[in-house]
């Protein structure tokens, strides 16, 4: 990396916990990886490989134990209060009194956007997630699909060049997800941000990314990278035949990382 | 929602009738004695001088309270009285809430300062109410600023504030730590100070927490006041008319019943100004945590 411009660059990460009786669990062990400008990685592995782990650290929801992680070539602190970075998370996090609109504001509020220019982004935003009319509706009059959307669109109100996403389609059916990941692809497309994207599905990973980062437990490591470049990401892609190559890839690694006893957590849908 | 109302208030008739039907059905069929077992009074007695017809203690309202020339009428005497104390409950209830707020807010703000002061909160309310009542008192006249005098009305306030604040302390701090960690990292990520987190986050997620405990203050505000005007001897509310009537029930049994009135007069006036509080709030009830 020679003054290449790099959104995430993560060195020799080890992040170790420590439990109340005074053990240790290792949920990460010298993990590598970078994400360029507008790139969209997937972080998939079975329950306890430190993929969500990975993503708090990249935000500085937590701390390294060792290693070193940049954010647009600054620490994770510096990254997150300079508002580097959007995130959003598995449960869609809207607070409940605060109306649709309120709810996609809330990060601009707080860091003093006026009024008008709270508005005109909230207006593109609702544009941008198809719910003008849902605009003085509160969380609880929502679906699940919805109330992820507003999230989603909660995360880029800053127009961040970096989106952290935990899960963000974990609790949807089926039908609502496949929906979601469309929109999702536009949205980046539109606004060109890098992508991390934590999820327990291969399907979904496969669909959304340039990168599979394909991980395994005790400790948590990169097992693999698989690398994806389809010509486009629409409905057709889907049925296409270099989907299930990745598909097929991405499964094959991860059953490889756990030695033949079966991806556990993993959905294969 | 308009039928709801009504049946509501019908409710609400029904079972104050049902009371008087049950003091003046207990008064006609019971022995003049009341009920005993071997020596034990079990269920009081029936006389007069024990328990005054509704009509008599309601008629009585309307008598002057003396035979003095120039006496008030009675139910005059008793909302002067409930007003006088209400308005000691009133500040002790504010004095409480602020304080009970400011408690968890240091709590929630520093786990050091729960774990040191949370221990105390609990204590405090296992103390009698009469024995620390002189204390304040003795207290509150050693304090001289300027020409600031202290007034036994002061002490009241005092000790219905010592009641108030506890379950808004307890309850606020529930409240205050009710957000889901989730929420936390998502105003972490927004790098909000801690203050930021408090009004946009905390304070709102502790509104269903919150709005019983009021209704709790305020009932503690009053039982604090009217045991505190006795304990003290503050005249002029209705705790000092209690006693001072109850000397002369075997004369005049029914006039005691009213400053009792007055003191329900007090609760339920107390209880619907708190619930108006509610009425401004009903956006964060939503999705109500469970209480």
């Amino acid at each position: 990396m020679t003054g290449t411009p790099v959104a995430v660059s993560v060195k020799a990460v080890d992040k170790v916990f420590r439990t109340r009786k005074g053990g240790e669990v290792h949920a990460l062990s010298d993990v590598s990886l970078d994400v360029a400008p507008g790139e969209f990685v997937s972080l998939i592995g079975p329950s306890g490989c430190g993929k969500s782990t990975l993503m708090r650290l990249i935000a500085d929801l937590d701390g390294v134990s060792g290693g070193e992680i940049e954010v647009f070539g600054k620490s994770p602190e510096q990254a997150r209060k300079d508002q580097d970075y959007g995130i959003a998370f598995q449960q869609a996090g809207l607070l409940p009194w605060r109306t649709v609109r309120a709810n996609i504001e809330l990060p601009l509020e707080i860091h003093g956007v006026d009024a008008r220019g709270r508005k005109e982004r909230s207006d593109e935003l609702l544009a941008l997630i198809g719910l003008e009319d849902f605009a003085d509706h509160h969380p609880d009059q929502l679906s699940g699909g919805m109330k992820q959307r507003v999230a989603i669109a909660r995360a880029m109100a800053e127009r961040p060049r970096l989106l952290l996403m935990d899960e963000p389609f974990g609790a949807l059916d089926e039908m609502t997800r496949e929906h979601m990941q469309n929109e999702l692809v536009a949205l980046c497309e539109e606004t060109g941000a890098a992508v991390v994207f934590v999820t327990h599905s291969i399907p979904e990973a496969v669909f959304l990314s340039d990168r599979v980062v394909v991980m395994s437990p005790r400790p948590g490591r990169i097992t693999g990278i698989v690398d994806l470049s389809f010509a486009a990401r629409d409905e057709d892609l889907r049925e296409d035949a270099a989907f299930y190559e990745g598909v097929t890839a991405v499964r094959t690694m991860l059953h490889g990382a756990e030695a033949g006893a079966g991806p556990r957590g993993v959905e294969n849908r | 929602m308009r039928g709801d109302r009504i049946r509501g208030v019908l409710w609400g008739l029904a079972g104050v009738l049902a009371a008087m039907a049950l003091w003046e059905g207990y008064k006609a069929l019971a022995p003049a004695d009341g009920i005993v077992i071997g020596e034990l009074t079990v269920l009081p007695r029936t006389t007069d001088i024990a328990m005054p017809h509704i009509w008599d203690m309601v008629a009585r309202l309307f008598d002057p309270v003396t035979r003095a020339a120039g006496a008030d009428v009675l139910w005059w005497a008793v909302l002067q009285a409930a007003a006088f104390s209400l308005g000691i409950a009133a500040l002790g209830w504010l004095i409480g809430v602020v304080s009970g707020m400011v408690l968890a807010l240091l709590m929630q703000r520093w786990l050091t300062a729960e774990s040191a002061v949370l221990p105390w909160v609990v204590l405090s309310q296992t103390v009698p109410l009469i024995a620390i009542a002189p204390l304040v008192k003795r207290w509150g006249t050693a304090i001289h600023i300027g020409s600031f005098e202290w007034e036994n009305w002061m002490s009241v306030a005092v000790i219905a504030s010592y009641l108030a604040f506890f379950p808004v302390a307890v309850s606020a701090l529930r409240g205050l730590k009710s957000p889901h960690a989730a929420d936390v990292d998502l105003f972490r990520a927004y790098a909000a100070g801690w203050w930021t987190g408090i009004v946009r986050l905390r304070l709102p997620s502790a509104v269903p927490y919150l709005l019983p405990a009021l209704r709790l203050a305020a009932a503690n505000a009053v039982v604090g006041t009217i045991v505190a005007e006795v304990s003290i001897g503050l005249g002029g509310g209705v705790g000092r008319m209690i006693i001072e009537f109850a000397a002369t029930a075997s004369g005049d049994p029914a006039k005691t019943w009213a400053p009792i009135f007055g003191a329900m007069l007090i609760g339920l006036v107390s209880a619907g100004l708190v619930s108006l509080i509610g009425l401004g709030l009903g956006r964060f009830r939503r999705g109500e945590a469970p209480a």
